[in-house]
Order: C-alpha cells, then sequence, then structure tokens
C-alpha cells in the first residue's frame, strides 16, 4: 500500500527526478514563468519554495545550500538580489499555477507555473536588455556628432555674426521696402 | 484455474458495451473574450485566467 505516501516518482530515478527539479527550478528563476506538465508543475512547487524561503536570509551558508540546487550563478545572483526583494515579504506561496488543458500528441495536462508578482506577458528581463542597448548606442551616436560639430562652430563663429550682421541690414531694407509699398497703397 | 463456461456471444458483450460513452465536456464562455473554453483552465483563444494575461496565443 502506499496510503499518504507523499511526491510523485514521475516515472524517474531519484537521481533523474532530483536533475529534473534542479533545471525546472532554474528555468523558472530565469524565466519567472514556464510551462510543463501539471504533475511536474505541482512537484516543482515543493522544490521550488522552500529554495525562494531559504534565500530571503542572505548569508553564505545559505547561499551555498541553494547554490547546491541552482547550479547557474548568474541565477543564483539573481534569486538573493532581484527576486527576494520582489517577492520575499510573502510568507510562502510564492508560485503560481495556471492548468492549460491538454497537450497534442500524449494528451498530458499541461500547466504554466511562475512566480507571482512577475505576471506579465513577455518576460521583464528580455525586454530591457534590447533597450538599453538601443539607447546607448543613440547616446553614443549623438556625442559624437556634437564633439564633431562643436569644433567648427567655434572656428565658423566670427564669419557668421558678420552673415549675421549682413542679413540683418538686409532684412531692415526689405522693411523699409514694403511699408513704401503700403503708403503706395493707401 | 478456473475458465468461463461459456463464450461471451456477440449480443451480451455488445449489451455490455452500450454504458461506454463518451461525455462532453462541459464548457464555458470565457469571461475574457467569450470563446468556449474549459473551466478552471487557461483560456486557448486568449490567454486569460481569473482576468489576468498567462500567455500571448499564437497568431
Amino acid at each position: 500500500m502506499r496510503h499518504r505516501v507523499r511526491g510523485r516518482k514521475l516515472n524517474r530515478t531519484a537521481s533523474h527526478r532530483l536533475a529534473t527539479f534542479r533545471t525546472l527550478a532554474t528555468a523558472l528563476f530565469r524565466e519567472k514563468k514556464i510551462k510543463t506538465t501539471i504533475s511536474k508543475a505541482k512537484e516543482l512547487r515543493c522544490f521550488a519554495e522552500p529554495l525562494i524561503s531559504k534565500a530571503k536570509t542572505d548569508t553564505v551558508a545559505n547561499r551555498r545550500l541553494v547554490a547546491r540546487h541552482i547550479q547557474d550563478k548568474d541565477v543564483l545572483k539573481e534569486l538573493f538580489s532581484e527576486i527576494i526583494p520582489k517577492i520575499g515579504d510573502r510568507p510562502g506561496g510564492y508560485t503560481r499555477i495556471v492548468k492549460l488543458g491538454q497537450r497534442r500528441g500524449d494528451a498530458a495536462e499541461m500547466a504554466i507555473i511562475e512566480l507571482v508578482d512577475y505576471n506579465d506577458v513577455n518576460s521583464k528581463v528580455k525586454s530591457p536588455k534590447v533597450k538599453i542597448k538601443k539607447e546607448s548606442i543613440q547616446e553614443a551616436q549623438v556625442i559624437e556628432e556634437t564633439s564633431v560639430e562643436k569644433v567648427p562652430e567655434v572656428e565658423d563663429a566670427t564669419n557668421e555674426e558678420v552673415k549675421a550682421e549682413e542679413s540683418f541690414e538686409e532684412e531692415v531694407k526689405t522693411e523699409e521696402n514694403s511699408s513704401s509699398d503700403k503708403k503706395e497703397d493707401k | 484455474m478456473a475458465h468461463p463456461k461459456r463464450r461471451i456471444s456477440k449480443s451480451r458483450r455488445d449489451k455490455r458495451r452500450t454504458h461506454y460513452k463518451a461525455s462532453a465536456p462541459t464548457l464555458t464562455a470565457c469571461s475574457n473574450c467569450g470563446e468556449m473554453k474549459l473551466n478552471h483552465r487557461a483560456c486557448p483563444s486568449c490567454g486569460y485566467y481569473a482576468g489576468r494575461s498567462m500567455f500571448v496565443p499564437e497568431s
């Protein structure tokens, strides 16, 4: 009898199962929202949420405990520095599972598991990076343009002043002509 | 080992099978887009569940 035996075996050996949960948890912390089967999602909840709880107190020991499972240094840093400030004030329940329906092929029930407070359809991580790159490129171009423009401006400044004076005189002449025209009309 | 005394006739077999029926899934209108969807699942046509967009459908 397997009465009250916790957990799903997922047709895997213990080591295979552990590896599956590690990769799934890493993917969840990296992408904030992943699509998987409902049973894997529900088991992942039992695996990933204690890691988040552990990461709430940032100590070297806790970092090593979590790093045992999250074997991606960038994701580990992000978990402690970005994810925890965002969802760490909750007393558990850091993930949300939404069922999607059956998968074509093997009719497995699929689900989306996501970190709460990260409910954006487009993953936030990817879009700002592109924007920052574009902005930095534009800024660099602007700086280049201004630096190129400034140098000739100084040289032409005296010439421009002369031109400006000439043009001003011309304007005065035209105004006089126009006023004389108006008088003639009257 | 015990064995059946009689072969099950086609009639008896088929009468048993009259109770094997497929049931229609219970569908309700999506609160976001109005398409019919399964209960307790994200809407496959608009990706919404509980007033929240879970995914953007392809196309």
